[in-house]
């Protein structure tokens, strides 16, 4: 996640050459040889690189300009007709609204538990052993897989599962929903269930945070005579404020990407409520076989997801 | 006073512990609820009112997985593909970080930033052109097709780690190595990973458990039964038997014990590690 790691070591050319090294004979030969051993131990990456990322993302480009890609032999130039296509497609804006509500409630929900959480988990009251027992406890959701979560939560959330059966016993319903089918509630479930599955990182990292705010800050604002409220918004929200915002653009990414929770909960369905912008392109590539219309979806996603990033590295840079 | 200031003392730790119960309850009782359902007959599962424990507690569900040859081939797929991915991703990852730790080379920070950007490139726009390719190169359907996309996700991430842990260690440490003649491939492998390994551990897990979980890729990549992975065999089950709950949640804990052993054992390293990785210090 950090690129600052890598760019601050900044080892001077001179102290690289002073070792001596088996090739040392020549004078100007063994210096070119020499400034060749970092590609080397790059390379493997820049392969792997170059197959995974730059060949594939120039393919789906090319993709999203053509047509009867993949499954035909001889794709034609269609020119932007894809994305025309795909932009003008009810579905596909109704996932575009639907992936802004999923991932814009999820962050913002994944902000708060987090922090609430983490500066519960950093109270000086308990002791160190509580804290560990109850930091397990609420790591444990990060813990499983997304099929996993899928399948305990569409058991919990059943007509007849557990969570019917308690808001029903106390009042709260009269009779059990079933959440994940019910036009009304899916895409707030689906959005409830990536709450429950994605805080714990947040968390984690906003207690590395709170871990990193020196006591004297707290304590100076302690002898001016600020409650614990003022010391919460004028001490910890602004310690913690650029990691509060990166995690959020990370998890404004991460969340637009989320393919598997959706899909093996919903499938984007009832009547699209929960239609999200990868289900959309999963279904026009792998059961329409439209994989042409798929990649020019797919590039749509590529380029929001960009803008977002930009923004990360912009927040990263000013921190 | 001091005891006005003791019993509000007192009334903010009982308002902590309060909280973090309910957290707690909203945190685990998901996964209690999970447990439970497993070790019950499949027509308890809805049973009312709802019991953590019934009285046909039983392993039933657990044997009939156990002892299903289709499903422990998902399994043996999984470790297969997620074990493959840990050994090939922290090879690389270990030399590209000694690369950036201990080099200053041209477009560095070209790389660097490619490296990092990696890193948020939608999985669902990969999926499409990966296809298109591992069937072009016959990969379709085979380990080494998943293997090497899912080293996608998997890479970046070890190596930003392993440059950080590289970069706490002192430069001494490898010069000395060299100054008695040896080269630094020599110092990376005898000196540099020996004392490494805790981070590389975190490193390790980290990859593991980014594979072992992988959906998508393993997806659209695989087509038949002897090739799929686990998570893709959860789903399966909710097809097969729609609504053998009890099985369903057996398959979801055995297939989440590697993840949940290796997290435990190696939680403080791993946490470590990856705050490390992702807030500023």
């Amino acid at each position: 996640m950090e690129p600052a790691h890598i760019e601050r070591t900044v080892v001077p050319e001179a102290a690289a050459l002073q070792g001596k090294t088996p090739t040392a004979p020549g004078r100007t030969r063994p210096f070119t040889l020499r400034s060749l051993v970092p590609y080397g131990y790059i390379s493997p990456t820049a392969l792997l690189i170059l197959v995974l990322m730059v060949i594939p993302i120039a393919m789906v480009v090319s993709y999203s300009f053509k047509d009867n890609v993949i499954v035909e032999q001889n794709p034609v130039f269609a020119g932007l007709a894809n994305y025309t296509k795909v932009l003008t497609d009810s579905n596909f804006l109704v996932a575009l609204k639907n992936t802004f509500i999923f991932i814009t409630l999820s962050t913002l929900v994944h902000l708060v538990l987090g922090l609430a959480f983490a500066m519960m988990l950093n109270t000086a009251l308990l002791s160190g052993i509580t804290k560990a027992l109850f930091r397990i406890i609420y790591i444990l959701p990060w813990l499983f897989t997304i099929a996993v979560i899928a399948v305990i939560w569409r058991l919990m959330l059943d007509p007849f599962g557990v969570v019917n059966y308690i808001l029903t016993t106390v009042g709260a319903l009269e009779q059990g929903v079933n959440w994940l089918a019910d036009p009304n509630t899916a895409l707030w479930a689906v959005t409830f269930i990536n709450v429950w599955s994605g805080y714990p990182f947040f968390m984690i990292s906003l207690l590395a945070g709170l871990q990193g705010i020196s006591a004297d800050l707290y304590e100076a604002a302690a002898v001016d005579g600020a409650n614990g409220i003022q010391r919460f918004l004028n001490v910890t929200i602004p310690q913690l404020k650029p990691v509060l915002i990166s995690m959020a653009v990370l998890d404004l990414i991460w969340t637009s990407q989320q393919f598997a929770l959706i899909w093996m909960t919903t499938g984007g369905g009832p009547l699209n409520v929960t239609e999200v912008l990868s289900t959309y392109t999963y279904k026009q590539a792998f059961s329409s076989y439209e994989f042409a219309t798929a990649s020019a979806s797919a590039v749509i996603i590529l380029l929001i997801t960009m803008i977002l990033a930009f923004f990360y590295v912009r927040q990263q840079r000013e921190t | 006073m001091t005891t006005r200031m003791g019993r509000r003392r007192l009334g903010m730790k009982i308002g902590v512990i309060v909280g973090l119960c309910v957290g707690a309850a909203f945190a685990g009782l998901p996964v209690v609820w999970m447990l439970s359902t497993s070790f019950k007959t499949n027509g308890e599962v809805f049973g009312i009112p709802p019991r953590i424990i019934t009285e046909n507690f039983s392993f039933d569900a657990y044997r009939k997985i156990l002892s299903d040859g289709s499903q422990m081939r998902f399994f043996l797929n999984s470790y297969i593909v997620a074990l493959s991915v840990t050994a090939l991703t922290l090879v690389v990852a270990i030399l590209a970080a000694y690369g950036f730790s201990r080099y200053n080379f041209r477009f560095k920070r070209s790389i660097n930033v490619i490296i990092v950007s990696v890193q948020a490139v939608p999985p669902i726009t990969l999926v499409i052109p990966y296809f298109g390719l591992v069937v072009a190169l016959g990969l379709y359907n085979t380990y080494p097709g998943l293997i090497l996309t899912h080293m996608v996700f998997t890479l970046p991430y070890a190596i930003i780690m392993t440059t950080a842990y590289f970069n706490t260690l002192p430069r001494e440490l490898d010069e000395s190595v060299k100054v008695d003649g040896a080269s630094g491939w020599t110092a990376l492998w005898r000196i540099l990973v020996p004392i490494s390994v805790p981070g590389l551990i975190a490193v390790g897990i980290y990859t593991f458990m980014i594979s072992w979980n992988e959906y998508l890729f393993a997806l659209t990549l695989t087509r038949t039964n002897d090739m799929r992975t686990v998570p893709i065999g959860i789903q399966l089950l909710m097809g097969q038997h729609s609504y053998e709950w009890n099985q369903m949640m057996a398959m979801s804990i055995l297939g989440s014990i590697p993840v949940l052993v290796l997290f435990l054992f190696f939680q403080r390293r791993f946490i470590g590690g990856l705050t490390a990785g992702a807030v500023k210090t």
